[in-house]
Formats: C-alpha cells, structure tokens, sequence
C-alpha cells in the first residue's frame, strides 16, 4: 500500500526518531512511504490557542498537500484528533464550506500510526522485538477524540522481549494540553506530578505513548528528576528488531 | 425584554456571584499549594467517580438516555421563549405568580420583597446555584433578614463564612475534622462533646434545623426542572431538608433561571434516570419533590417562582455555546476533571467552577470578564465523556477562547507570535529554516527564556536532534 507520512511538525522538528521509526516499521511492512513535501503543520496549537483566523492558511496547506493520497499516517492521535475534529469546523466557522469538505474527505483517509496498522493493514503483530519492561500511557486525544480503544495496547503485547505493565489511572490526562502548559504552568506539573508517580509505581523501564507532544512532557519532569526511566515512542518500539 | 424603543440590542450580561478576585492560574497556584485541599478533593473525587461508574455501567441504554437528554434539551432551547410563557400560564392558573428576573439583582430585590410582605425575618433555603450566583444570601442579610441554608454541605459552608466548591457537593473541599471545628465554633446550642463521626456531626446538623424548619414560614428554593405544559415545579435532593422546606412553610419563593425547562412531564423520565446516576452515583434519587401552583389547605399558600435570565439569552444567542445551556448541574464534568480535581472549585472565581464553569461563567458575563477560565483546560476530554447530555465542552473551550483572542483591541506578544508562527509554517522555506534555527539554539535542558520558562519550571526541554525527519528523507 502507498502511504503518505504526516509527519507532524513537533515529531519532524524535535523527535525525527518517532517519524523515522514510522518510516521504517510501514516499510518492513511491505508498504511504500511518500512524504509530501510541502507539510508544515495542522495548526492545531493556533486552534487550541483561540487562534482559528490564523490557523486556516495551514488547514489549508494540510488539506492540499494530503489530497492526492488513498492513505495518510501519522504518529500522532492529537494531530489525527484536529484534522478530524478541527479542520472542517474551523474551516465551516470562517465561511468556507468548500474546503470544510475536502477537509472532511481528507480526515476520512487520515489515520493514527496504531489504527492504521490494526483497522487498515490488519497486523498485530509487527514482527518487532524490544527486551524491556514498558507501561504505556494512552494520551486523551487518542483515547477521547479519535478512540483508538487498545489498538496500542493489542499491538505491543505481541512484540517480543517487551513486558507491558499496567499503569494505574492511565485515563487521567498527564497535564500537557499544549499551551496549558505554559498558560496554567502550576497546575500543568501537579497533573504531571501525579502521572509520574504512576508510571514510577509500575516499575517500568520505559513509558511509551502514540503522542510525542505528551511525551515532552512526561519525560521532561522525568528527566528533571533523574528518575532513570525514559520515555519512548511507540512507533519506535514497533520498528525495533533484533537486526537494529 | 421586547419592550418598544427600549428594547436592548444585546442581552443583559449575568451579574452576582460569577467573577474571581484574580485570574485562574493565580488562584490555581494558591490552591495547589493547600496540601489538606489537594488530598479531600483527590479522596472526594474519587469517591463520586467509582460509585457513580458502578451505577452508569449498570444501564444498558446509558448513550442512548445521554442522546435523548442532549435531544431534548436541544429541542426546548430552539423554542424556550414561547415553552417559558406556557409555563408562567400554567403556574398563574395554579395559583402561583410568576416574576421575571433580568439579573442577579432584580432577582434579589424581587425576592427580598416578597419575604419583607410576610413579615418575617428569617428564610430557610434549600440548596440552590441560581440563588448563590445572584448571592441572594448577602442581598437578604442586607436588608435583615437571616437565610439558614439547611443543606448539610451548604450549612457547613454558610457557618464556615466560606464559599461553595462544587456545584453538588459545596463542601467537598472540607474534611470531617474541619468540619467538626467549624459546627463547634459556630452552630448555636451545639455539644461541646461533639466529634468527627459523620453520624454524630450529622446529628448535630439536624438538632440544630430541625427547630429552624418548625419556626420558619418562608422558604426559598432553586428548582431542578419546570414542566410548561403543566406548570410542576422539580427538586431534587437526597437529605429530606429539601421536602421540609418545601412543603412545612406558608410562603415558598422559587428561584429558577430560565434554561430550567422541560416540555412535557414524560421528558422528565429521561431526566430523572441520568441526573442521580451522574451526580450522586445513586440508582434513584432519594427525595423528589413536585408541586404545581398552591394546594389549597396542603403544602405552602403562596407560591412565587422567579424566573432568572442574568446572562442566559446572550449565551443562547450563541451558536456553539448555548450547549452550556443544556447543563442539569449534576457536578460530573468536575468530579473527573484533572484541573478541578487539584485546584478545587474556589479558583474558578465563579460559583460555577470546573469544566461546565469554565464554559458557562464566561458566556453569562461576556468572556472578557473571565478571559482566563476557558484556558483552565488541558482540553482531555474528560468531562464531555462524563456527561449525561452530552455537551461538548472542550468545543466550547476552544470556542471561547478564539472569541477571546478576536475580542482583544491591540496585539499582545502572544498574538504577535501566534501570527509570525503561523506565517513562518505557511511557507515551507521559513519553515525549514526555523527548523534548523532551533537545531542550533543553546536552549535546551533546564532552563528557557519567557515565555517558555513555565515549561523549564518543571520539565526539562528536549534537547534538538541533530538532523530534522525531512532532512533525513532528503538525503536517503
């Protein structure tokens, strides 16, 4: 299958390994990658921001450069969420009803990394091997906006080597919420405080999730504490061999 | 309000109760640090939501009782002007008088009027949120007449000198021990000997209304639902204090805002299943009580019910936001929030905190007024999950917070920022370049310049990769 990457401008900027991973697990697939090149950005932090005036040029690039494809991915249920969710509202608020609906039709063929593996390609197994003790974390917008259920969950059972422990109030948001994090700094880090607690109750070596902007996040008050465990995409859980 | 040449172009804005001292995230970072606060709400919250999970799950058809809901209330609010007049036609035929309230304080001087005809000095209340957001309490202390709230939770904040937290449980941020301390240096004739067993400070409660009920012929209650085609007035209440204050007195004055409205008494069956599961994480809810105009020789001889707009037709003018309309305050969204569940309901400023304050504060009064509560959210979707009639909060965050930022006269640096980020992702080259710009930038770790030093606050900021993804796919 011909799939075209939505890399996502936080993965493409700051964490290319999730995107690589991307890249490299669809391909040992069997499936083409393309990575149309005029992507920026879904403009889902100018929505979220109030910034909806703004946003539409990007909408509008997003929806022009993902039109030609049957099949687009993303290693992101937050950016999967506002093309699905946003674009055509956003699009609909501003009296453009046209491209509200080539928006719809795009969001129609876009998918999460984790529903296009279990929903389109219909694998759970990826053939992928990843020796270590993992709790994952579903992100809100995974599990609220587009639902991805356990298609995750389904998916890193079956890789080899991995341990997958059950991180207590996974559901409970991790207190990122994109500028929320700057905006209510102070009540951003208590969320954060909580969801670290739990992933350090779990024991894990690694805390993996479908988004790298919450990641960031718990991984960032990780890292400030020292607390000698890392967070880690899970596409690039799903593209480790023993080959790597 | 369509009176001839003085007729508004926009509605009133609400007025009471509805605006903080401070901004959210000030009054948040004062809550966060209250200790004892962060653990009663965590406790609380996590009560509620387990009890009330156990009873939804028991409901085969909960969506499809959620759709109705969502349905119905949508159906009464695309023709709310004309259901209210049917319902002030039903209630006067049945002996009651109905006033109409433009804000909190034509609301108020109604109300303190109508208890000033009977004579009497003193009103027991049974737990309202229409009468906290008009602070009708302040209004008829004012004017010398003693409100005793008879709610067990409403009590205990009213004797505390405090203010509500929660929307149902106005004293969820208390503990037992606090509230042992607050009954013994404040409720009249109480038992020195009194303890933190909450069936003994119950008891305490009761002693201390059970003669205030006896003594009292004026009573002021809010209402849960309006039935207009036959004029029955709904609350809904699991102590008992509601029944005896609305059946024991001669005088009953009912403070209603004007979204409370159902059509038809079958829509109640709906309801009735959705707001105890939601609330109380009860199967059924304990005392309803229903009347319809006066009865003569049973229940109170004179009825009044104050219909209360203070703000609501400017929210139903709203497209998006009048979903917050639909609200049936049974505290779900709060008691599965993030946010709520740390900062607790004093830092929204409003009586209505949490998710569903966060929306409707800021339409009663005009955003500008509460700029700062529709970023109280991480935007999780919690709440919209939770609720019984499906209102799309964080739609309507996002909403909000767009009206707020077209609504600013002169650019901010965020604006400024917002505008050069959006122009920079709209041309791939600039793009790309700012890319590699902050490849090259020395911020990174521990410590970041304004205004992203709230992030490094807490977290560290990731470090640049070496290469961009794109740069990467190039080169393969």
């Amino acid at each position: 299958m011909r799939i075209a990457l939505f890399v996502t401008c936080l993965a493409d900027t700051m964490f290319p390994a999730a995107a690589k991973a991307t890249v490299q697990l669809l391909e040992r697939l069997g499936h083409e990658v393309v990575f149309p090149p005029g992507q920026t950005c879904c403009g889902q932090m100018h929505i979220n921001t109030g910034y909806q005036r703004e946003a539409l040029p990007l909408i509008r690039r997003h929806v022009r450069t993902f039109a030609p494809y049957d099949v687009v991915v993303a290693p992101s249920g937050s950016c999967v969420g506002s093309v699905r969710h946003q674009h055509a509202m956003v699009a609909r608020s501003a009296g453009d009803e046209g491209l509200a609906a080539r928006a719809e039709d795009v969001a129609g063929r876009t998918y999460e990394l984790s529903e296009l593996l279990v929903d389109v390609l219909g694998v759970e197994d990826v053939g992928a091997y990843y020796p270590h003790r993992v709790t994952y974390h579903p992100t809100c917008h995974s599990l609220r906006m587009i639902r991805v259920g356990d298609k995750p969950q389904r998916l890193l059972r079956q890789v080899r080597g991995l341990e997958l422990v059950e991180l207590p109030a996974a559901d409970q948001c991790c207190g990122f919420g994109g500028t929320f994090a700057l905006k209510n700094a102070d009540t951003s880090t208590a969320m954060l405080a909580d969801k670290m607690r739990h992933v350090l109750d779990t024991g894990a070596e690694v805390c993996t999730a479908g988004d790298s902007s919450c990641l960031m996040h718990i991984g960032g008050g990780l890292s400030r504490l020292d607390a000698g465990v890392r967070t880690v995409h899970l596409a690039e859980i799903l593209a480790a061999t023993e080959e790597l | 309000m369509s009176t001839f040449l003085g007729m508004p172009t926009t509605a009133p804005r609400g007025v009471g109760n509805l605006r903080g001292d401070e901004p959210f995230p000030a009054a948040a970072r004062k809550a966060l640090g209250n200790d004892q606060l962060r653990r009663n709400l965590g406790h609380a919250t996590a009560t509620i939501r387990a009890k009330s999970g156990a009873v939804i799950g028991e409901l085969p058809d909960w969506q499809e009782l959620r759709a109705a809901g969502s349905a119905l209330k949508a159906a009464t609010m695309a023709r709310l002007p004309e259901l209210l007049v049917e319902l002030e036609e039903k209630v006067t035929a049945a002996g009651g008088v109905v006033h109409w309230a433009a804000d909190a304080n034509e609301a108020n001087a109604i109300v303190t009027d109508l208890v000033r005809q009977t004579g009497q000095r003193r009103v027991i209340k049974v737990k309202s949120m229409a009468t906290q957001e008009i602070g009708l309490n302040e209004a008829l202390e004012a004017a010398g007449i003693e409100p005793v709230e008879t709610d067990l939770a409403e009590l205990i904040v009213q004797l505390g000198h405090d203010k509500p937290s929660h929307i149902l449980v106005p004293a969820i941020h208390r503990n037992r021990a606090e509230i042992r301390e607050i009954f013994l240096r404040e409720m009249p004739g109480v038992d020195p000997a009194l303890t933190d067993e909450p069936v003994i400070l119950a008891g305490a409660a009761r002693r201390y209304l059970r003669e205030t009920f006896l003594s009292t012929p004026v009573a002021v209650s809010g209402a849960n639902f309006a039935v207009a085609e036959t004029g029955t007035l709904v609350v809904l209440e699991s102590e008992g204090n509601g029944r005896m204050c609305l059946t024991l007195p001669e005088t009953l004055i009912t403070v209603m805002g004007i979204e409370k409205l159902v059509p038809t008494w079958q829509d109640l069956e709906v309801f009735l299943q959705l707001l105890p599961r939601a609330s109380t994480g009860e199967r059924m809810n304990p005392y309803t009580s229903m009347w319809t105009g006066v009865t003569p020789g049973d229940g109170p001889q004179n009825f009044h019910l104050v219909l209360l707009d203070n703000g609501r037709t400017a929210v139903l003018a709203d497209e998006v936001g009048r979903q917050a309309l639909h609200c049936i305050r049974c505290s779900a969204c709060l008691n599965v929030c993030p946010v709520y569940e740390r900062t607790g309901g004093h830092a929204y400023g409003s009586v209505y905190p949490g998710p569903i304050g966060a929306v409707l504060s800021p339409q009663l009064t005009g955003v500008e007024d509460n700029a700062s509560l529709p970023y109280a959210s991480s935007l999780c979707g919690a709440c919209f999950d939770a609720c019984p009639v499906k209102i799309d909060i964080p739609s309507i965050l996002v909403h909000l917070r767009n009206e707020h930022v077209r609504a600013r006269k002169r650019p901010t640096p965020e604006s400024i920022a917002m505008a050069a980020a959006a122009y920079t992702m709209d041309h791939p080259r600039l793009y790309t370049a700012a890319q590699h710009a902050a490849k090259l930038s020395k911020y990174a770790g521990r410590r970041l310049p304004p205004p992203l030093n709230g992030w490094t606050a807490s977290r560290d900021a990731p470090k640049p990769p070496p290469e961009t993804f794109r740069d990467w796919w190039a080169k393969r």
